[in-house]
């Protein structure tokens, strides 16, 4: 058994802010737990700019954004391992895990910070009709294939879903010479930044079918095409308006899921919006001692974010593991009227500091208001040009405030408009 | 190449065939045109062992339904195959529909069905609890069962190739010419030999049948389209949960599956194409419109993946099992219109034809068969000792492959690399669960196509999903 303070598992931009914000705050014994061969996570795989724009303020690449975080861990005695996946948590931050070198870990940590990330949605959670050929999987995937392995997945492309990992992925595969059709959005709107709608379809020539969706695939053995739909304002296929587009693969971007499934073994309570843990303002979960931060909480919109909360969990761990967290009452948040979710769902009445709440709104609104309350007391109210869901949306709250709550209250937030 | 018997089709009436056979002193060959064993009806089914209360009375498929059941939990265990004794329920949802589960009831204990009892809504309560409240009664067989049939089947070619029956896949059966001794047959991978030829070949049989001249059936491939839900779905349904059957056939069930997920299916309709697999979205909806009448709670939403298979049903009147010996030659036996419970049937049918073809060629059992298949390692089953001592022995065991079904490197390898291997990623996935799970294999494809190729001694571009053109991915990167 290897006695460890903090335990982190996953050595992503997530796992690595964590461990080094607790080594910074004083933790002695930290190790980082990677299943695969380095650290990084899933920044390793995008090449393309865009990242450190709020953080770092310049604009970096994805492996770039992870190598500033790397050379920092390398330069602290925090152990990592990579290529090791972690098996299981019990009872007593007990947690187990493997690889090919030293065989089956066992480790003790007085605390544990979950950074798994999350995965992208398959085809199976959408349920397209048509064969199971080759030639359909996840833009992820794909992304892996082309950016890390230096394989091309496919020639002539339809990408389903404008999120930005769809629209990056649009413009990289053309790049390497595939020509890609169209991208299909089943919304209105795309749910991609709207640089990247601009750089990648607009800039390639790429067409961007919105309220379009893919019905059924085609192919028996590999992919020959799809059958795309126009949809109604309900997102159901429109009948009579489906036509067939030739491609050999179908890349999906139709969503992340936080993986949870760790935290779930642990029997730790999830959020049902948000598929992550309920968290308090530290990001602390309803295991005491074990934290959670980046894309197994929520799926953030900018790697800038996730270190940005993920310090909070490394900071929070750092308190717990020196037995300086605070013992106040939790007062629950709750989004209402368009406010879909909110990260921390509970702030300790005698927080430190002020907390910013996180939230995403169900669908667009313009010229809003966001409006939190507490009973009929209205604690603030901020107009917004442009509320989108695939934009999350932040209020700070004061600690002055948060104090003044009297216990058993709830914070309200809500979208008026 | 030259045998005595040559078996048409590598699915689980083929396999179970081989491996009755491969207990005689005779030469067998196992012929498939897919690239792998189970890749008809096979391998996409609803995975019941079924009671046996569905055929009429004195038909074949209720006498090899019943004593095919008997003989599953044995061959399993000999197999090493993980088999479920979870016993079924018919449910009913008016007192018209008790009379249906009365007419079963009826004839399950006509065609030998143990144990079997009509009971009500509060046992049935008890027993199933998270049941419709509309439900009024239920007809509850214990004796039925669930198995993982591409994995029954993977484990009794397996076993029958250890017990020396040649196994030939991607080749395909396109002809065959009979001298009065020998049959020979045309194959995608030359001329084969045989004295005796076992026609097991699925929805395609009345095509090969057809070879000799024999065109006393038809099949009619008739779709059956399933959504497969997460794990999360099983605390939700205990046994299979069958409707009451109309004429218009057994209706959408609901069913645990041996790796505890949930299947919710069939549909049941008519097609052209006897390779139709795809899924449809009218058969979809069908099913998750229906699913929810028996488990109000159970969610469809949280399905991982959808499928279709293709049941090889018959013309014929009778309904029945086509098992025996061709009325155009004697030596050719059609094990044909194996539809449900083909399945269930599978470890009698394989008896019965034995039996055929025992009494036309009378051979001695072989000193040294072992009816055993070992166990593959199953590294998400084992308790943290034994993944120590495992690893220790092999370090590949301790490399995790698929993360969402947690199967290691070493099994992997040992898929590929054991008799009838997985030579393609669906080979892999039926072998070892990588890439079954949620992420259905999003992360771990292309390590598995790695692995592939490097244990096959291939390129990585000519590794495939399932044979054929369906390549993973195309030339490298400029
Ligand atoms: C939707 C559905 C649900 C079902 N549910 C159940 C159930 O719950 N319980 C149950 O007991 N049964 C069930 N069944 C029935 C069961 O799946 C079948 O009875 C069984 O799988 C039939 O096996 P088989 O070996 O006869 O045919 P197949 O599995 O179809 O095997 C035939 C093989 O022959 C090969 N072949 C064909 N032509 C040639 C050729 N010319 N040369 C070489 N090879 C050839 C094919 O590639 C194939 O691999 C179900 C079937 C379906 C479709």
């Amino acid at each position: 058994m290897l006695n460890y303070d903090l335990a982190v598992i996953g050595g992503g931009p997530a796992g690595m802010a964590a461990a080094l914000e607790a080594k910074e705050n004083g933790v002695e014994k930290i190790i980082i737990l990677e299943r695969a061969a380095t650290l990084g996570g899933i920044l390793e795989q995008c090449i393309h700019a865009g990242f450190g724009l709020h953080y770092f303020k310049e604009e970096l690449s994805g492996p770039e954004y992870a190598y500033r975080f790397i050379e920092k861990v390398k330069a602290t005695d925090i152990d990592v391992k990579v290529d090791t996946m972690v098996l299981t948590i019990e009872e007593g931050n007990k947690i187990t895990a493997t690889n090919n070198v030293d065989g089956l870990i066992e480790i003790s940590a007085k605390a544990i910070v979950l950074a798994m990330g999350c995965r992208e949605r398959p085809r199976g959670a959408i349920n397209i009709a048509g064969s199971r050929c080759s030639g359909i999987m996840t833009a992820g995937t794909a992304q892996k294939y082309v950016n890390i392995d230096g394989y091309m997945p496919g020639h002539k492309i339809v990408i389903l879903g404008s999120g930005d990992i769809g629209l990056i992925m649009a413009r990289r595969m053309s790049l390497e010479g595939a020509k890609v059709q169209m991208v299909c959005e089943l919304q209105p709107y795309s749910n991609g930044l709207t640089r990247n709608i601009v750089q990648c379809l607009d800039d390639m020539g790429i067409p961007l079918k919105l309220s379009c969706t893919v019905v059924a695939t085609h192919g028996k053995e590999r992919l020959e095409g799809v059958t795309i739909a126009d949809v109604d304002e309900k997102l159901c296929p429109i009948p009579g308006t489906e036509r067939f587009v030739e491609c050999d693969t179908l890349l999906l971007s139709i969503g992340l899921i936080p993986e949870n499934e760790l935290t779930r073994m642990a029997g730790i309570d999830l959020d049902r919006v948000t598929n992550g843990a309920v968290v308090d303002e530290y990001r602390q979960t309803s295991k005491e001692g074990v934290f959670a931060c980046g894309n197994v909480l929520q799926v953030h919109d900018l790697v800038d974010y996730v270190t940005i909360e993920s310090k909070l969990a490394g900071k929070g761990a750092a308190k717990y593991i020196k037995g300086e967290s605070e013992k106040g009452e939790y007062i629950e948040t709750q989004g209402i009227n368009g406010v879909r979710y909110i990260v921390p769902q509970k702030i300790n009445s005698k927080t430190d500091d002020d907390v910013n709440l996180y939230f995403r709104v169900g669908s667009v609104y313009k010229g809003a208001k966001i409006v939190v309350t507490c009973g009929d007391k209205v604690i603030l109210s901020k107009k917004r040009p442009r509320m989108c869901p695939s934009e999350m949306e932040t209020v700070t709250i004061k600690k002055d405030v948060i104090e003044s709550i009297p216990a058993g209250e709830k914070l309200t937030v809500r979208v008026e408009e | 190449m030259q045998f005595d018997v040559a078996i048409i089709g590598a699915g689980v009436s083929g396999a179970l065939t081989a491996r009755e056979l491969s207990r005689y002193n005779m030469q067998v060959a196992l012929i498939e045109k897919g690239s792998d064993v189970a890749v008809g009806s096979t391998k996409a089914n609803s995975a019941i062992v079924h009671a046996g209360f569905d055929a009429e009375n004195g038909t074949l498929k209720a006498k090899l339904n019943v004593e095919g059941t008997a003989l599953m939990p044995q061959v399993c265990k000999e197999l090493n195959v993980p088999y479920k004794n979870i016993g079924s329920l018919v449910v009913a949802y008016s007192e018209k529909e008790m009379q249906t589960v009365q007419t079963l009831y009826e004839r399950g204990v006509n065609n030998g069905v143990p144990d079997m009892r009509v009971i009500d809504k509060a046992e049935l309560k008890e027993l199933e609890p998270m049941i419709s409240d509309l439900a009024v009664g239920a007809l509850w067989a214990p004796s039925a069962g669930i198995v993982c049939p591409y994995e029954l089947t993977i484990a009794a070619a397996v076993n029958a190739a250890e017990n020396g029956v040649g196994f030939f896949r991607n080749c395909e059966v396109k002809g065959i010419e009979d001298d009065g001794e020998y049959f020979t047959l045309d194959t995608a991978q030359g001329e084969i030999k045989a004295k005796y030829v076992i026609n097991a070949a699925g929805v395609y049989s009345d095509t090969v049948a057809r070879m000799i001249g024999d065109d006393s059936f038809n099949i009619i491939p008739r779709k059956g389209e399933y959504y497969l839900l997460d794990k999360s779905e099983c605390s939700k349904v205990k046994h299979t949960v069958f409707v009451c059957p109309t004429e218009m056939g057994k209706g959408i069930l609901l069913s645990p599956t041996v790796d505890g997920n949930v299947l919710a299916g069939p549909t049941s309709i008519d097609i052209e194409e006897k390779d139709d697999v795809d899924t449809t979205a009218a058969g979809l909806k069908l099913v998750s419109d229906n699913a929810p009448k028996s488990i109000p709670t159970i969610n469809l939403r949280n399905s991982i993946t959808s499928f279709t298979g293709i049941r090889a049903h018959t013309d014929r009147k009778d309904n029945d099992f086509v098992i025996g010996q061709s009325e155009k030659n004697a030596r050719f036996i059609n094990v044909a219109g194996i539809e449900s419970p083909g399945l269930s049937s599978a470890p009698a049918i394989g008896k019965y034809v034995a039996d055929i073809v025992l009494s036309l060629f009378p051979c001695e059992k072989k000193a040294d068969f072992n009816p055993e298949r070992p166990a593959p390692v199953r590294f998400r089953e084992m308790s943290t000792e034994e993944r120590k001592a495992l690893i220790e022995k092999d370090k590949r065991y301790g490399r995790i492959i698929c993360r969402c079904e947690t199967v290691t490197e070493g099994e992997i390898i040992d898929a590929i690399q054991g008799p009838v291997g997985a030579i393609d990623m669906d080979g892999v996935k039926r072998r070892t669960r990588a890439g079954m799970g949620r992420c259905q294999s999003g992360f771990c494809g292309s390590k598995v196509v790695e692995i592939l190729a490097r244990e096959l001694g291939k390129n990585v571009n000519d590794i495939t999903k399932y044979g054929g053109e369906s390549k993973i991915i195309y030339e490298r990167t400029k």
